[in-house]
């Protein structure tokens, strides 16, 4: 593949990849219901906890991830947002149970231990999902006119994947799998995500005109 | 489930009808037969909506599809236990004839809690409420009060039944009565959950579920049971959707000991609407469930989407 017909590959990777993301961020949360109601329960201060959390974590992915995007912004580094969300979901999956457990030892008000317990199983992994977005913004915009274009397509895929990941974790994964099946999965398509994206970095660039 | 259908068709048949209710109210008599809004009470989960209706008060939950309700009170007759599965819940007298300590999950009206609480005086009773508008509902329209012996802890069950673990509380009967609008949520179905009740147990404790048989869910539940419990009865009257399951830490007591406590008990229990020499007849052991299907855990509790598979 010559580098230029290569070079056409590169936005509609991003934009898959952003999708990716989007629809696992949504994924998670929706099983994050799931892993908190046993220790818990299922009141509508345990989703306030969930949303509470993933927003704060966005928010904070949102600042990190533009920060970084003016470092030599790279497919390769893109990659491994992907690899190290990946990796942070691991102890969320493991020691998940674990850590309930000494949370809702310490914390008697249901409120307060969720939103503890969200903090530690999402923070991270949902922190590093979040500088995907503004990440890919940066990868695919060429010129100043166009940016609003651009960062508006990769809104509308992400959050199609959001919307996608919604529904089906809540429409069918959950009755086809267990929650860690489906957690497992997240991994492994993350990984993968990373992986191309590495891989790919060796012949895509971003345009570089500024 | 039967009578609980047709109240609901009936309460869901009438609502245009409430307003000439009310009318006929303000000329100055009233008909027994038509539905009339007593009270609604604003809740975060969902709103409770109090209705009389041929001479019954119901606590009903409001749900957009129709709406059902969780309890009903005889006006005429406030001890009565008006819905089957009610009077079924008492079948578990019949393995644990004097409970001290009892812990029933799901409020509702009150009517078991107020009625155990009559027949044991001297026995403690925890009830778990999740949601703090049925038990103001309770208290107000339901004769429901609170004593020394008898508390209600507004919680998630699933939180309290592990924080009542940790702080070693044991219970000589359970009973499983938690209830949306739709079916019993999903965490207090789980294996997981039923083991931390079951860790609740006295020796001799028993626990006694209230669950529908109308659906595939019915296979599950029932695996998931018997995953924990080893055998249990089996409990359905004929035209209802109710199946009651009891279940003990020890051995369940033979079909003589089952009637001749029911013997016993049967005069305290009349003044209930309760004819418990009939429940023992219907008390099977026998599997008659699908033992293939999967059984719900806190990994795999699909249980409201399994329910609408059938």
């Amino acid at each position: 593949m010559s580098h230029h017909s290569a070079q056409r590959l590169f936005s509609p990777l991003v934009l898959t990849l952003a999708f990716t993301s989007g629809f696992i961020i949504m994924s998670v949360e929706l099983l994050g219901g799931r892993i908190l109601a046993p220790y818990f329960g299922s009141s509508i201060y345990v989703w306030g906890s969930i949303i509470t959390i993933f927003m704060l974590s966005l928010a904070i992915g949102y600042l990190t991830g533009g920060r970084l995007s003016m470092n030599q912004p790279s497919l390769k580094r893109y990659g491994f947002f992907y690899i190290g969300a990946a990796l942070a979901l691991l102890p969320t999956i493991f020691f998940g149970e674990n850590m309930m457990d000494a949370v809702f030892l310490r914390l008697e008000d249901p409120r307060y231990g969720s939103l503890v317990a969200s903090m530690f199983l999402f923070f991270i992994p949902t922190v590093i999902l979040g500088m995907i977005a503004p990440y890919s913004v940066r990868l695919l915009v060429e010129s100043a006119h166009e940016s609003g274009r651009i960062a508006g397509g990769l809104y509308f895929v992400s959050t199609l994947g959001s919307a996608l990941g919604t529904l089906a974790t809540s429409f069918y994964l959950v009755l086809w799998f267990e929650v860690n099946q489906i957690l497992f999965t997240m991994v492994g398509v993350l990984l993968f995500a990373g992986l191309v994206a590495i891989f790919g970095s060796r012949y895509l660039t971003p345009s570089q005109k500024d | 489930m039967r009578d609980r259908m047709l109240c609901w068709t009936l309460l869901g048949a009438f609502p245009r009808l409430a307003f000439i209710s009310l009318a006929f109210i303000s000329l100055g008599f009233t008909s027994s037969a038509q539905a009339e809004d007593i009270h609604k009470e604003k809740s975060i989960y969902r709103n409770i909506l109090v209705k009389e209706v041929y001479g019954r008060r119901c606590l009903v939950f409001t749900v957009k599809r129709g709406d059902r309700n969780q309890t009903c009170m005889d006006l005429n007759d406030p001890k009565k236990l008006v819905f089957p599965y009610v009077r079924m819940t008492l079948a578990g007298l019949l393995l644990s004839p004097e409970p001290k300590r009892i812990l029933i999950i799901g409020l509702g009206g009150g009517s078991i809690p107020v009625a155990l609480n009559e027949m044991y005086p001297d026995a403690f009773i925890d009830v778990v409420e999740i949601d703090e508008a049925v038990i103001k509902v309770a208290k107000r329209f339901f004769n429901f009060s609170e004593n020394e012996h008898l508390k209600v802890h507004p919680a998630d069950a699933r939180v309290y039944t592990k924080r009542a673990g940790l702080q070693g509380k044991r219970y000589d009967m359970i009973i499983l009565d938690a209830f949306t609008g739709d079916y019993i949520p999903e965490h207090l179905m789980t294996k997981e959950y039923l083991e931390e009740t079951k860790a609740l147990l006295t020796g001799p404790g028993i626990l006694i579920a209230n669950t529908f048989s109308t659906s595939d869910l019915y296979h599950h539940e029932s695996v998931t049971y018997s995953e924990v419990f080893g055998s249990f009865f089996n409990f359905k009257m004929p035209n209802t959707g109710n199946r009651v399951i009891i279940s003990s830490n020890e051995a369940l007591p033979s079909d003589f000991v089952l009637r001749s406590r029911a013997k016993k008990l049967s005069a305290r229990l009349q003044n209930y609407g309760v004819d418990i020499e009939v429940f023992p007849q219907f008390m099977r052991r026998d599997i008659d469930w699908d033992t293939e299907k999967r059984s719900l855990t806190d990994q795999y509790s699909p249980a409201n989407l399994l329910r609408s598979d059938s």
